[in-house]
């Protein structure tokens, strides 16, 4: 019975071309229809995602709020970072931010996903307690996957550990 | 034992595997190290005509039984045998083999190859039988992983993996890419190429499909991908974050990270894409959900008590048990598919530890001697974990048994090499 399962499992694999035969039938014959050019079973196709780098401008200055290791309070020496991009979101209500979290490199891809995320939503709260409306928000989170710095000294580390207002 | 300690003594001997093989091995690139505490001892011969075939049939057979941790290879170089030979049994288990495999591949007219094999006992001279497979060039390494398979199957009563895939990402001058290879990390073709970040690579139970996570609209969104047609379907884009896919066992459902209602929490959405249904509704992090094997409970990483740790919940929501007590970082689970063990990574004295939980007990073992362990995946057989770790400045990856005895550094592409998740058994 095992054969038998076996060499089903090995004929579904091989689809397309000569199914495992027990050696104690006959041997191989070259068949009609499957030719050499017939492709391999486990083929993979590629997809290519290409990302448009739309930019819009935002206020001059800096969008970029720095955070302590393990943090996500908005510190008071960025309240100027806040108040000038909640300035000019208020002055047209048709502009749009998305607000990226990210973090260092230390710890698991998704757990720092949800960190990132956590500075993110912290700069947007900021951002509507100065009445920028929710609607021309989005907080998202790049966790780890978009260091500026290379390093894994604690300068580097500290320079990651940021959420950027991107306006797009 | 004469034969175990010969064999012991020659695995014992760390890096490179130095093996009679080695030419062939060179070029597989496979370092599998460690002593196992039973290995089954089995000379694999050349087959007849793989020098003058693309792939080296035998060679990939010995890599893939020993990389299990429960095969010790056997001298077997300069035999000139194959599948209709009556082998010297004697002489076989002279050299310490209780098992000798050997073969053929031949070129077939309409440029396929014919490749044969038969399995001997040689303790009992028993034939244990063989199979042949008529394949294009394309699926020589496949027929190879299905002997491996066969011969697995045969001498431990378990399914062999060898045949089964894995997918990884890479990172390499600013490109992100999601590969498919074979189990043993060769073989690869990509599924997605990107400038912009790919993470979390899930496989669903049909084998046929990868969840991922893609920042190509520059977020996260989750994608499920038909490997062998490139389709895919988006199946979360809400407002913010979108991540962290989990295949349910029946294929029906994941489960995934959003933060469209503020913070980072766990919701099911059918694979088909959809509404999806909110699982947890607090302040904390919720995230990285593991199915356990029965489908019935999620395993999932929550700092609902001040630091990560992994929780246990019913598939539909409700209150969670805590799992993990030691240590204050514990992150990445993965349960095996028997239900049996628990893999994650926890950070000690700030290095990143693979630990291995029997559930039944709760007893943990941390299993490797490196420090920067992630993302542990297993086998569909449940003997295996596949990991990312950095050794000697490199990203690599690496499978090991369970105990943490047999370890074997993976064949991958090029660059930073990360977020290993292995495929289930193919599906008939």
């Amino acid at each position: 019975m095992k054969r038998i399962l076996l060499a089903f499992a090995v004929v579904a694999l091989m689809a397309g071309c000569s199914s495992g035969v027990n050696l104690q039938k006959a041997p191989v014959d070259n068949q009609s229809g499957s030719t050499s050019t017939q492709g391999a079973t486990s083929a993979v196709a590629p997809v290519n995602a290409n990302s448009s780098d739309q930019n819009a401008a935002g206020p001059a200055g800096s969008h970029v709020v720095y955070f302590d290791f393990d943090k996500y309070i908005v510190k008071p020496e960025y309240q100027g970072v806040i108040e000038s991009n909640a300035d000019f979101l208020k002055a047209d209500k048709a502009r749009h931010a998305v607000i990226e979290g990210n973090t260092d490199d230390v710890g698991s891809a998704e757990y720092n996903l949800a960190l990132g995320q956590r500075r993110s939503e912290a700069v947007l709260k900021a951002l509507e307690l100065l009445g920028v409306g929710d609607s021309q928000l989005e907080a998202i989170s790049y966790g780890k996957e978009k260091p500026v710095a290379l390093g894994d000294d604690p300068a580097s580390r500290a320079k990651n550990r940021r959420a950027v207002i991107d306006y797009r | 034992m004469n034969r175990k300690t010969n064999g012991s003594r020659r695995l014992l001997l760390a890096g490179l595997l130095a093996a009679p093989l080695a030419p062939a091995f060179a070029q597989f690139r496979v370092e599998v190290s460690g002593v196992g505490m039973t290995q089954l001892p089995i000379a694999i011969a050349p087959f007849r005509g793989e020098a003058q075939s693309p792939q080296k049939i035998s060679a990939i057979v010995q890599a893939d039984l020993e990389r299990s941790g429960q095969f010790r290879g056997v001298d077997a170089s300069g035999a000139a045998l194959d599948e209709t030979s009556h082998p010297d049994m004697a002489a076989w288990r002279q050299k310490g083999a209780d098992s000798l495999a050997v073969g053929s591949v031949t070129l077939l007219a309409d440029g396929r190859f014919d490749v044969r094999f038969r399995l001997w006992d040689a303790v009992r001279g028993q034939d244990l039988g063989g199979q042949s497979y008529a394949v294009v060039a394309g699926d020589l390494r496949l027929a190879a992983h299905r002997i491996a398979d066969y011969i697995y199957q045969k001498l431990t009563g378990e399914r062999g993996v060898f045949s089964t895939r894995i997918a990884y990402i890479t990172k390499s001058g600013g490109r992100y890419t999601l590969w498919v290879a074979d189990s043993d990390g060769e073989n690869a073709q990509a599924a997605l190429a990107s400038s912009e970040p790919i993470i979390s690579p899930a496989w669903a139970p049909n084998g046929r499909e990868l969840a991922y996570v893609s920042f190509e609209s520059r977020k996260p969104v989750v994608y499920v991908q038909d490997i062998s047609t490139g389709k895919r379907r988006l199946i979360a884009n809400f407002r913010g974050s979108n991540s962290a896919p989990a295949w349910a066992p029946d294929g029906r459902t994941l489960a995934v990270t959003l933060s469209r209602d503020g913070g980072s929490q766990l919701y099911t959405i059918s694979s088909n894409g959809g509404q999806p249904h909110q699982l947890t509704k607090n302040a904390s992090i919720d995230t990285e959900p593991a199915y356990s094997a029965d489908g019935q409970s999620i395993y999932f990483v929550s700092d609902r008590g001040g630091a990560p740790q992994i929780y246990r919940m019913a598939n539909s929501g409700g209150p969670a048990t805590r799992v993990t007590f030691v240590g204050d970082y514990n992150v990445s689970p993965a349960i095996s598919p028997d239900g049996r063990w628990l893999a994650y990574t926890s950070r000690v004295s700030g290095a990143f530890k693979l630990q291995v939980m029997e559930l039944t007990s709760g007893n943990v073992n941390s299993i490797t001697d490196t420090s920067a362990d992630e993302h542990p995946s297993f086998a569909p057989n449940s003997r295996l974990i596949i990991y990312a770790t950095r050794q000697q400045g490199r990203n690599v990856l690496m499978t090991t048994t369970l105990d943490g005895k047999i370890k074997a550094r993976l064949a991958g592409q090029g660059g930073d090499i990360q977020q290993p998740s292995w495929g289930p058994f193919q599906k008939q």
